[in-house]
């Protein structure tokens, strides 16, 4: 059934090879040794932490999600040959180096509370009603130095102690959510929740209606487009072409 | 590598390349070449991975039978279950649930508290994950969602833009759905908190993109989906809506022509647990970790159309399913980063493709198809491509331009997690142009469906990536979490509506394989590959070699 061949997807697909199948071991000039709780491996030079650990013969079950940073699944506690700070970061985004040895940390145990916003004030004792434990903060800052997406964890904690929401959003509002902060926290304060509380009575409270959004919503309800949307979709394939191509673009 | 030197994250000869981009900036910042016509396009869209020679087949048994699709979703399509028939208990039943809703991304989390909030009690509803609730395509989202809200703009102009992006293909009822509920999508995101950029006035800040008429793309920086999905689960989870984390759905349970549950299976102690629903919602994403035609993917780990696979056993019809979405600008260097997602919205911003040479050669934002099919052309076809020290070719995506365009201190505002993963590896985009190739982005097609996400199965809706229809060939940026919302809440609702006034007398067989099976064999179809198959593998091959299962 196959058809003829395209010697450019094949090019393609030979070149990307490492990323979409297994590492093949002679594709490799230089190696490095990690240890994976303890247990050196030789890797290949160029990998991540997720991608030397499945070189080495693990298949992830727990640990990765989305791979590209974003998902904070894979959060990795570690130290490099002779160094004596325990990092943290995802395995995803860290370059896998010489000597370095490590562990995925793939859970994290923390209370979220449970709330409805409808029925809460835009106020700072919000926070502190549902995560008393913020005020524990010790202002050590060990959050901040925890944190893959280099965010001023300590800074937004105070931030949410002050009732300043609109610090607590700006401060927290690249968190993936992978836990790394509560885990190193003396004070097991859970800063990720923290966050998310604030931001989301932020974004309800803080920001103002949109101007057109609301109108917008009762004009469909109403009807208002009802027409435009029935003449649209009852258009030949040869009306809609026209219609397309004769469309106007708003400029930048 | 070795043997090569490395100046600020590229080695020397990279380095070298990057002046003659520097020497044409200037004269680019007011330069851009034209969009092509339409003779053009269909040109260039020969080198396309869709169009290039090779790469499908006609699907041999199901519902869409003689129909052409990827080799790798054939593959799966005429694989062989992971059961039979008696290798399961169904007279015992673990959970008995109204709605079952598999998959926890956006179109998930969106299906089971719009059902909530349709009468059916968080209790009654039970959202199963493959990986974590929330590990999803939808957290990585970039861009932002369409939605026509301002005044200057309407659902009809909405309409046009998705249905001439698609090529004409899409399906209009849906299509209408999704623009019509567009801007109460964006409202209910507003009302949980949802935080979208805002303009100096205060208002909602919306941007264009590729294939769009009117700015209609509403952004959270470069974290859309991030905040969107996290907002949503945080509801979810306030409001105890039972949820199931490391369970696939292995195979789907029906009586006749009607899913009455599913199968699930714990994948660290590889348990089996028995589910009875009144309604299930397919939610399950889409394919990027088939990795069709070789290609790098933006996808997440989990995204290995297993949704897709479940519903064609049990009798859904597909839609589309032989066209495949590649994003022009996925990362070509360094390797640690390859095929990793590089937003539109910087081509939105004023980025534009450079080749070796230093010259524009491709208007920025053509639809992506087109786009992704210039790239490839430029390096393997006109040989103007840069080639990296692992073999893989690219173009530079000049981003510096952005700058000097927006002002500076924009790619910090704007796009932090993009900044965030280049200067991992000393790269600084603000300064230094990023090398670029299509990566392997999204399904366009999928499980065909109504404009309520219900399909042609009794019992059985879907939502988000895994339907097919609403894009028709070829997605516009910001209409997949857009996709996502508004299918979610329609299946949700429409569920809601049935269980409420349905009983469940439906029994739960593993029949529909028996019939699916049968035709595999009479298809000449040898057992070697099963599905779905949950997870892609990239075992190194020396440890895979060794590996043997001793218990």
């Amino acid at each position: 059934m196959e058809e003829t061949k395209s010697p450019i997807m094949d090019r393609i697909a030979e070149a990307n090879k490492s990323a979409t199948t297994g590492i093949d071991s002679k594709d490799i000039k230089e190696w490095i040794t990690i240890y994976i709780m303890g247990r050196g491996y030789k890797v290949p030079a160029d990998l991540t932490v997720l991608t030397a650990m499945e070189y080495a013969g693990y298949k992830f079950v727990r640990s990765v999600g989305c791979r590209q940073g974003f998902c904070g699944a894979c959060a990795t506690v570690f130290r490099k040959k002779g160094d004596y700070k325990l990092q943290a970061d995802m395995a995803c985004q860290t370059r896998a180096e010489d000597g370095m040895y490590l562990v995925q940390i793939p859970f994290t145990p923390a209370e979220k509370a449970s709330y409805d916003l409808t029925k809460e004030d835009y106020s700072p004792s919000v926070l502190i009603k549902y995560y008393p434990e913020v005020a524990r903060c010790v202002s050590c800052n060990t959050c901040t130095k925890a944190c893959p997406q280099d965010l001023e964890v300590m800074d937004y904690v105070q931030a949410a102690l002050r009732g300043d929401f609109e610090a607590l959003a700006r401060d927290s509002f690249d968190c993936i959510q992978c836990g790394l902060c509560a885990m190193r926290c003396p004070a097991e304060i859970v800063q990720y929740h923290v966050g998310q509380l604030g931001r989301r009575l932020y974004g309800r409270n803080g920001l103002g209606a949109p101007k057109h959004l609301e109108k917008r919503v009762e004009e469909i309800q109403n009807g208002q487009f009802k027409k435009a949307l029935d003449t649209v979709i009852s258009c030949s394939d040869e009306e809609l072409r026209k219609k397309y191509t004769a469309r106007e673009i708003e400029p930048e | 590598m070795a043997e090569l030197k490395y100046i600020e994250g590229y080695p020397d000869y990279m380095r070298k390349l990057i002046e003659r981009v520097q020497e044409t900036r200037e004269k680019r910042l007011t330069y851009t070449p034209p969009a092509m016509s339409m003779k053009e396009r269909d040109e260039v869209l020969q080198v396309h991975p869709d169009f290039a020679p090779g790469g499908k087949r006609l699907i041999s048994v199901g519902p869409n039978k003689g129909e052409r699709a990827s080799n790798e979703v054939a593959d799966l399509l005429e694989a062989y279950p992971l059961l039979e028939e008696g290798d399961v208990n169904l007279s015992v039943v673990d959970f008995e649930t109204k709605i079952l809703i598999v998959g926890g991304g956006l179109a998930g989390t969106s299906a089971a508290l719009w059902a909530n909030d349709s009468g059916v009690p968080a209790r009654d509803i039970l959202l199963t994950n493959k990986l974590r609730h929330g590990d999803a395509n939808s957290i990585m989202a970039e861009g932002g969602t369409q939605a026509a809200d301002r005044e200057v703009d309407s659902p009809d102009k909405h309409y046009l833009d998705t249905i001439g992006g698609g090529h004409f293909a899409n399906k209009p009822d849906v299509v209408r759905a999704l623009v019509e509920d567009a801007p109460l999508a964006i409202k209910w995101l507003c009302d949980l908190g949802v935080i979208f950029d805002r303009d100096e006035s205060g208002d909602l800040e919306e941007k264009l993109a590729g294939g769009l008429s009117v700015k209609r793309m509403h952004s959270c920086r470069d974290y859309s989906g991030l905040e969107e999905l996290r907002v949503i689960r945080d509801e979810f989870r306030s409001r105890g809506i039972p949820c199931l984390e490391h369970y696939p759905v292995i195979e789907l349970l029906t009586d006749g022509n009607r899913v009455s549950g599913a199968v699930l299976w714990n994948m660290e102690t590889s348990e089996y647990k028995i589910v009875k629903a009144q309604a299930t919602i397919i939610a399950t994403g889409g394919y990027g970790r088939l990795h069709i035609r070789g290609f790098p993917t933006t996808n997440h780990y989990g995204a290995t159309f297993d949704g897709v696979v479940l519903a064609y056993r049990a009798g859904a019809k597909l839609r589309d399913i032989d066209a495949v979405q590649y994003h022009p600008t996925g990362a070509a260097y360094p390797l640690q980063i390859v095929g990793h997602l590089l937003t539109e919205k910087l081509r939105g911003s004023g980025a534009q493709p450079v080749n070796i040479d230093g010259e524009a050669f491709v208007y920025p934002l053509e639809p992506r198809d087109v786009e992704a099919a210039a790239l490839i052309r430029e390096c393997y076809v006109r040989d103007k491509g840069i080639t990296t020290p692992t073999g893989l070719r690219g173009v530079w995506l000049d981003t510096p331009l952005i700058e000097l365009k927006n002002g500076n201190g924009f790619i910090e505002k704007e796009f932090p997690g993009m900044v965030r993963m280049y200067n991992r590896y000393e790269i600084d985009m603000r300064k230094d142009p990023v090398l670029v190739f299509p990566t392997l982005h999204y399904q366009n097609g999928g499980i065909e469906t109504d404009p309520w996400g219900k399909t042609n199965i009794e019992g059985l809706w879907v939502a988000g990536e895994v339907s097919g229809g609403v894009h028709g060939k070829n997605r516009l940026m910001g209409n997949s979490t857009l996709d996502c919302l508004v299918f979610g809440r329609r299946a949700g609702i429409n569920a809601a509506e049935h269980v409420k006034s349905h009983k469940n007398s439906a029994k739960l067989t593993l029949g529909h394989l028996k019939t699916y099976v049968q035709a595999l064999k009479d298809a000449g179809i040898k057992p070697t590959r099963r599905a779905p198959i949950l997870l892609p593998d990239y075992r190194g091959k020396a440890a895979l070699a060794r590996m043997i299962d001793v218990f």
